[in-house]
C-alpha cells in the first residue's frame, strides 16, 4: 500500500521528448516507474526511450491505459497541457514545470477539478512511492521503503526530511512535493486523510513554509481527523519581513502566514513541531517510540 | 515586479479607470513646467517610489502656485523617504508626479488580489480609505468587503451589487459609476497578469464621481514574458543591486544582518538552513538559493556576492542534490577559490546526487579554509563555531 501511485500505475510524460522530459523520464524508468509512453505534438508514431510517442493525450491514454501524467511542458504552455490531460480523462497530473503564470494555473486547476482530475504542483519535485514508482525529479536513491508518509512544499526539504527518516532506520511509504506556488494542486488537507487511511503509513512528516495559510488549515484538520502521529517543520522562522508593496494577500486569508503562527497552530493540534529541519529524523523516532 | 504610481495610472487610463491628470518629472523645473501644462490652481507633488505610506513620510505635498510646485519638487527629489513599507533605510526619490488637485468628498479603498484559498481573484473594498489597510483589517475587519470573482464567468452584475451595497453607496447614479470602476479594474488585473492592485484612496468627488487618487500595481513575474510593455516599465533603481546581480546568474539572494553567509539549493532548504543556524546560536548573513541549474560560474558568483558583505565571518554551503549535482557544486567551489579571495572558513555539506564524487573532488583539491560537514546539523554547528572564531 501507499497513496496515489504504486508499481502498477501507468504513467505518460507530457513534454516527453524535450531535454528535461527526456532526462527525468529516463531516471524514472530506471527507478522502475511504469512509464508507458509520452506526448509531444507532431512526434506521434515515433519511439523515445523505447516507449511510444503520441500527438495527443487522448491518443496516448486510449492506447496505453495510462491514468497519470507527468508534465514537463514549458511554462507558457503548461496550463494547456494540464487541461488536455483533464479532458482526456487522466486521473492525476504531476506538474513539474517551474514558472507557470498564476492566471494560467488558476484556469487549469479549475478545469481539472471540474473533470475530476487531481493535480500535484506545479513547480514541485513530484511524488514517489518508495521503491515502486517515482513521478518527478527527486533523487530516487534516498527514498528507502518504509512507513512514513511525507508532504512538503519545498523540494530540497523533501529530500532532507526523507534522508533523515531513513538514517534513523525508518523509511518512506509515499512522499509528495506539493510545491509552493500561489495555486497548487493537492495540499496537506487532501493528502493527510489519504495517509491516515493507508495501512502502510504509521506516521506523517509535514514540511511547510512561511506565507499563505495551508498549514493553518492543515492544523485544524489534523486536530479533528488525524490519529497518526505528525511531525512538522515550518521553514522561514528567521526570514525577514517581506519588503512587499502591500499586504493584501495576508488580509484575504486573515493570517499573517508567519512561521510562529503556523508552528503554534500545529502544536495546538497535537503535532510534534521541530525548530530545525535537522531534527525531523529524531522527532519521528521519538513519536514512534511512544 | 512592481511599478510606480504614475505607471499604474497610465495602465488604468488605458482601461478607462478614472484618474486625475498628471505628468511625471525628474527635475524641479520639469515639475513646474508640468504644473503649468496641467493648468488649474492647485497641484499635488508626489514622490515616486515602490512603497506605500508616502504621505505620512513627507513624500506627498500640496502646492498652490507654480513656484511652490518647483520648491516642493526640489525638496522631495533626492530625499530618502522612510515609510512603514521601505524599511528603516528608506528609498531615494528620483521622480515626482505632478497631479491636478482633486475635490475629495469621501475616501475609499479598492484592491484586487488572488485569494489563494478560493483560488480566484478577490476584489476588496472598504469605506476606510486613506488609512493603512493592514490596520483596518486588524482592528475592524468587518469594514472590508471581499467579493471573489470566478474568471470562468468574469465580473458580473451581482459582484458589483455586493460591492456597492456593502459600501453603503445608495445613489443609483453613483452605484452605476462605482460598479463600472470596479469592473474595469478587474479587467486591468486579469488582462495584465497583475499580482496585486491597490487604490488607496479611491475618492468620491463632490459631484459623485469616483477617481483613483493613488495606484499600486505588482505583477506575476512568471507572466512578464507576454507583457513586454510592462517589462519596459521596470525601474532598476528601485531594486537592490546585489539581488539584481544575483538574479542575472539564476541566483536568488536577500541580504540579512548576520555573520554566516549561506549558499543553499532550494528556497525551503535555504530558509531551513538559516533557521538551523539561528537555532544553534549563530546569525545568517543572507538568503541565497542557487537554484536547480547551478554550475561553477554561478557558484563562484554566489561566493563573490556573499563576500561583498563585510560582516560575513564564515560561509555554509548546504546542498542536497536532486537536480543540482554535488560534483558541479564542488567544482564551483574550486573555481570560486581561484576567482575570489575566499578569506573566511567555508563549511561544505554536499549530499544527494553525486555526493561521493563531490567529496572526492574537494578532498583531492585540498583547499585551506574548506571544512567538510556530514549533515545539516554538523554543518550548521561548524559554521556557528567558525564564525565565533572557534
Amino acid at each position: 500500500m501507499s497513496i496515489l501511485v504504486n508499481k502498477e500505475t501507468k504513467v505518460i510524460v507530457q513534454g516527453f521528448t524535450g531535454s528535461e522530459g527526456t532526462f527525468h523520464a529516463e531516471q524514472c524508468i530506471a527507478y522502475g516507474t511504469n512509464i508507458v509512453g509520452g506526448v509531444t505534438p507532431n512526434k506521434g508514431g515515433q519511439e523515445h526511450l523505447g516507449k511510444p510517442v503520441f500527438n495527443t493525450v487522448k491518443e496516448a491514454a486510449e492506447a496505453t491505459g495510462a491514468t497519470v501524467s507527468m508534465v514537463f511542458v514549458p511554462p507558457a504552455f503548461v496550463a494547456d497541457a494540464v487541461m488536455e490531460a483533464a479532458d482526456a480523462g487522466i486521473e492525476l497530473a504531476v506538474i513539474i514545470t517551474e514558472g507557470a503564470p498564476v492566471r494560467d494555473m488558476q484556469a487549469a486547476k479549475a478545469y481539472a477539478t471540474k473533470h475530476g482530475m487531481k493535480t500535484i504542483g506545479p513547480n514541485c519535485p513530484g511524488i514517489i512511492t518508495a521503491e515502486e514508482c517515482k513521478i518527478g525529479i527527486m533523487p530516487g536513491m534516498i527514498f528507502k521503503k518504509g512507513n512514513i508518509g511525507l508532504i512538503s512544499k519545498s523540494g530540497t526539504l523533501t529530500y532532507e526530511g526523507a534522508n533523515q527518516v531513513v538514517k534513523e532506520g525508518f523509511g518512506i511509504s509515499t512522499a509528495v512535493g506539493i510545491g509552493g506556488d500561489p495555486i497548487i494542486g493537492l495540499s496537506y488537507k487532501q493528502l493527510l486523510p489519504m495517509f491516515e487511511a493507508d495501512p502502510e503509513t504509521e506516521a506523517i512528516v509535514m514540511i511547510g513554509e512561511i506565507g499563505g495559510d495551508l498549514e493553518i488549515q492543515a492544523a485544524a484538520f489534523i486536530k479533528e481527523n488525524i490519529t497518526k502521529p505528525v511531525v512538522a517543520f515550518i521553514a522561514g522562522q528567521t526570514a525577514p519581513k517581506g519588503k512587499r508593496m502591500g499586504h493584501a494577500g495576508a488580509i484575504v486569508s486573515g493570517s499573517a502566514g508567519t512561521a510562529a503562527e503556523k508552528m503554534a497552530a500545529l502544536e495546538a493540534a497535537g503535532v510534534k513541531v521541530v525548530v530545525s529541519p535537522a531534527d525531523i529524523g529524531k522527532a519521528i523516532k521519538e513519536v514512534l517510540s511512544k | 515586479m512592481n511599478i510606480h504610481e504614475y505607471q499604474a495610472k497610465q495602465i488604468f487610463a488605458k482601461y478607462g479607470v478614472p484618474t486625475p491628470k498628471g505628468i511625471v518629472a525628474n527635475t524641479p523645473d520639469q515639475a513646474a513646467k508640468n504644473a503649468a501644462e496641467l493648468g488649474g490652481d492647485i497641484w499635488v507633488v508626489k514622490a515616486q517610489i515602490h512603497a506605500g505610506g508616502r504621505g505620512l513620510g513627507g513624500g506627498v505635498k500640496l502646492a498652490k502656485s507654480i513656484d511652490e510646485v518647483r520648491e516642493l519638487a526640489s525638496q522631495i527629489l533626492g530625499m530618502t523617504l522612510v515609510t512603514h513599507q521601505t524599511g528603516p533605510e528608506g528609498k531615494l526619490v528620483q521622480k515626482v508626479y505632478i497631479e491636478e488637485g482633486a475635490d475629495i468628498k469621501d475616501e475609499l479603498y479598492l484592491g484586487v488580489v488572488l485569494d489563494r484559498a478560493k483560488e480566484m481573484p478577490v476584489i476588496m473594498a472598504s469605506t476606510e480609505g486613506g488609512m493603512e489597510i493592514e490596520k483596518v483589517a486588524e482592528e475592524t475587519p468587518e469594514k472590508i468587503i471581499k467579493v471573489a470573482v470566478d474568471p470562468a464567468i468574469g465580473f458580473q452584475g451581482f459582484h458589483g451589487r455586493e460591492l456597492v451595497f456593502g459600501l453603503g453607496i445608495t445613489d443609483p447614479n453613483e452605484q452605476k459609476k462605482f460598479i463600472d470602476f470596479a469592473s474595469k479594474l478587474y479587467r486591468v488585473y486579469m488582462e495584465n497578469d497583475a499580482e496585486l492592485i491597490e487604490i488607496n484612496p479611491l475618492i468620491k468627488t463632490g459631484s459623485g464621481d469616483f477617481i483613483a487618487l493613488d495606484g499600486k500595481m505588482g505583477f506575476d513575474d512568471s507572466a512578464l514574458g507576454r507583457h513586454p510593455e510592462i517589462e519596459d516599465m521596470r525601474d532598476i533603481s528601485e531594486e537592490d543591486p546585489d539581488e539584481r546581480e544575483a538574479s542575472q546568474y539564476g541566483l536568488s539572494y536577500v541580504a540579512l544582518d548576520g555573520e554566516i553567509g549561506c549558499m543553499v539549493n532550494g528556497a525551503g532548504l535555504a530558509m531551513g538552513t538559516m533557521d538551523t543556524i539561528n537555532y544553534m546560536g549563530g546569525t545568517p548573513a543572507n538568503f541565497l538559493d542557487v537554484g536547480g541549474k547551478a554550475n561553477a560560474e554561478t557558484v563562484a558568483k554566489g561566493f563573490e556576492i556573499i563576500l561583498k558583505n563585510p560582516n560575513v565571518k564564515a560561509i555554509f554551503v548546504n546542498i542536497f542534490g536532486g537536480i543540482v549535482r554535488c560534483d558541479r557544486i564542488a567544482n564551483g567551489i574550486l573555481e570560486a577559490t581561484k576567482m575570489v579571495d575566499v578569506h573566511v572558513p567555508v563549511i561544505v555539506r554536499l549530499d544527494g546526487t553525486n555526493a561521493l564524487e563531490a567529496a572526492e573532488i574537494l578532498k583531492n583539491a585540498n583547499i585551506a579554509n574548506v571544512i567538510p560537514a556530514t549533515d545539516l546539523a554538523d554543518g550548521a554547528a561548524k559554521a556557528v563555531a567558525a564564525a565565533k572564531g572557534e
